[in-house]
Order: structure tokens, then sequence, then C-alpha cells
């Protein structure tokens, strides 16, 4: 009985898994460390989620995905919402990472910290990898993203900010 | 005062803190003076939006009257409304918005870092989001207040305008009284006055970074913690809950 409920477990997992961000669809839910886990509770799959951002609209529609997800691959389906502890850009998994850079999409450089108040970070280009880059600004076009532009290619891009 | 009737107090006053400073920054979304700024306006207030939302579905819990968020944000009257006067205030220019942010951003930030630490899981999970939100809101501010205050004359005038009128409010967020030493003695909320120093060392770099003077004598100016609030939280009531007014129990 173990197997199967592990098996089962492992289904509903590569299910809500493969399911894409809204806004960054170039990777997973699962690559950005949104889906932190699927169980089987009593026959449901339920699903724990956890929003990047407090008010980040696409939180309502990646779990509307998630349940459907779910349900298509045949479960009975809840999503649970997480906020404790905060997802962190540290949570992106290095596949994630590979699949925003070749997406156009600048990963989070180095792992979250506090920082001081002005710090800024090098971020590499994602198209021609020069650490020659400028932010135009703090805020892109999602939450989670700035607005930068490389100084040696001309290419704008966005960079997904590491918190 | 019992600690669930502080409790209850206080998610008040933080949730309408944030939705209506979130409420006044949005106002500028189609209006600010460039794309990015137009980009960033909205992204800061969808933040403070959505930590109200985190609050104000505590707040409900805590009550345990049936209320959901929105009860909060659209029914209730202006004398109900418990957020400090510094964030009703209006936009002005971007001098007094950016200065705003920066004297409300100063003060959560250290808020946030200790309520982190609560005794309470659920104020823990929502300090720990919000931390690093108003992280990026400080530096965003912060950069302003300097360009402004250290670029043109137009500019530094305009900057020293803002602190003039709005340094007696700031002293507001610091003030203590029953319900604060109540959650303070509790573990569970930090005590504000506390967030002196680390607000006063902020305001001082950037201060001096921008050629601006810290104002020196300041008669405080409060009230929004006990209901009193100035004539524009009304004009910001009215536009925020018409809807829900005109159309009792209108539903997404």
């Amino acid at each position: 009985m173990v197997e199967v409920l592990d098996l089962d477990q492992a289904k509903a997992w590569r299910a809500a898994a493969a399911v894409p961000d809204p806004e960054v669809p170039c990777v997973t839910v699962a690559d950005l460390g949104i889906l932190r886990s699927v169980e089987i509770v009593d026959g449901v799959a339920v699903a724990k989620v956890t929003p990047t951002y407090n008010g980040c609209p696409a939180v309502l529609a990646i779990e509307l995905a998630v349940e459907a997800a779910l349900r298509d691959a045949g479960f009975e389906a809840r999503i649970e919402r997480v906020i404790a502890p905060a997802w962190t850009t540290d949570w992106i998994t290095d596949e994630g990472r590979e699949k925003l850079r070749a997406y156009g999409i600048a990963p989070p450089v180095g792992a979250a910290g506090k920082g001081s108040l002005f710090t800024q970070p090098e971020v590499p280009c994602p198209k021609c990898g020069s650490t020659g880059t400028t932010r135009v600004s703090e805020f892109g076009s999602t939450a989670c993203k700035a607005h930068y532009k490389c100084d040696a290619c001309a290419e704008p891009f966005d960079y997904f900010k590491c918190i | 005062m019992t600690e669930k009737d502080a409790l209850f107090q206080l998610l008040l006053r933080l949730g309408d803190d944030h939705l209506i400073l979130g409420h006044r920054v949005s106002e500028w979304c189609g209006n600010a003076p460039m794309l990015e700024e137009d980009l960033a306006m909205p992204n800061m207030a969808l933040d403070m939006i959505g930590q109200a939302r985190a609050i104000y579905q505590y707040a409900a819990e805590v009550e345990g009257a049936g209320k959901t968020e929105d009860d909060y944000a659209y029914l209730r009257e202006e004398r109900e409304f418990r957020n400090c006067l510094l964030v009703e205030r209006p936009n002005e220019d971007f001098a007094h918005t950016m200065l705003r942010q920066l004297y409300f951003a100063a003060f959560m930030r250290p808020y946030w870092e200790a309520m982190a630490e609560s005794a309470d899981e659920i104020l823990r999970g929502i300090a720990g989001k919000a931390v690093k939100e108003v992280a990026y809101h400080i530096r965003h501010a912060g950069e302003w207040v300097i360009r402004m205050g250290d670029g043109t004359e137009e500019s530094g005038a305009r900057m020293r305008v803002a602190i003039e009128t709005l340094h007696p409010y700031a002293m507001e967020l610091f003030e203590t009284d029953e319900v604060t030493d109540t959650l303070a003695a509790a573990g569970i909320a930090p005590d504000p006055a506390t967030m002196r120093a680390p607000w006063d060392a902020v305001i001082g770099e950037v201060f001096g970074e921008a050629s601006l003077e810290v104002p020196v004598k300041v008669i405080p100016a409060s009230g929004g913690r006990t209901g009193f609030h100035l004539e524009a939280l009304g004009h910001i009531l009215s536009e925020m809950q018409y809807l829900q007014r005109a159309n009792p129990g209108a539903t997404w």
C-alpha cells in the first residue's frame, strides 16, 4: 500500500509541477519554488503554494491552474496558500535559472540577504553576458522584476530581483 | 484591555495604514512623470494592498464576527479607520509623495524586522514577506529624495516644502498607547517607539546625501489611531468605497 501511495504522490507532483508560471511562462511553478509540496491526504491531492509577493496578482491564477492540472491528472484537489516561511529567490532551481536566462530574463544574482541601503548587484546581460549593465528602473513589468539595459550589446532586459 | 482586543486594534491600524497608502500611491498610475515611475508606483501600491489584505484576513479571524477583508476596506466609516494621518496626506507633487513613502517605509522596515520575531505565528509570516518588499520601497523613495533634494533649485525647494509639511505627521508612527504597550509586553508586536533610532539613521543618511536638513523643532500632528482624521480621508473613502456603497454586496 505504501508504494501505491508514493506513486500517486509522485504522479500528483509531476502534474502540478508542470504548470507554467502565468507571467513568466518559460518556467514552471516548481522551477520558481512557488509549489512547495503536493501530498495525498485522505485521497485528496493537497498542493501547498506560496506567493512570491504579497500583492502578486498572479497568485489566484497560479492556484487555479495547479488545481486544474491535478484534476486533469485524475485527482481530487485542494490548494493551500502558505505565507511562512516567506518565498525567496533562493528557491528558484538551477534549471529554472538557466531557463530564465535562455528566455532573456537575468536570474537573481547571489543569495537573498539584507544588503545595505543603496547597494546594487552586478547583473550580467542574459544575451551577451557582459556585466556592463545599467538599471533603468527598480520596478519592471511585474512585481518580481526590475528593468535593465546592457551597455555592451544594447539589449533591454528584465532582471528577476533577488529577495 | 485584553490581548485579543489589542491585537485586533493593531491589525486595523496596520491594515488601514497599508490600504490607504496603497490607494494613495495607486493614484499615480497613468499620471507619473515617466513610464518607469508609472510601473513603479502601481508595483509598490500592489505590495501595500497585498499586505493590507493579509492583515485584514487575520483581523477577520481575530474578531470572529464572520467578516471578510472587504468589510473592513469598503464598509467602515471614516471615524472607524485607524490609519496614521501621514498615509492619507494628498500626493501633492512628486516630492511630497516620495518623502511620505520614505518616512513610512523607513518606519516599517525595522518594524517588520522586529515583527518577524513575534510570538504570533501569522504575524511572523506576514512580516517575513513584507520586510523584503519594504526594502525596495525605501531604496526607491530614498533615491528620489536625494535626486530632488540635491537636484535643481526648483526640486530642492519642493523637497523642503514637503519636509516642512510632512515631518510633523511622521511623529505619529512612534506613538505608544495601551494597544502597543499590551502587545509589546506579550511579545506579539514591537514597541513603535523603538523604531525611532533606526528611522532617524535612515532619514539622516538620505537627507545628508540630499543636502536637506532634518527639522529640529516639530509639533507632532496625530489623531488617526483613535479615528480623528484629516479632510483627505473622507475623499479617499468616497472614491474607494463608491462601488460597494452604490451596489451593496457586489462581487467580482
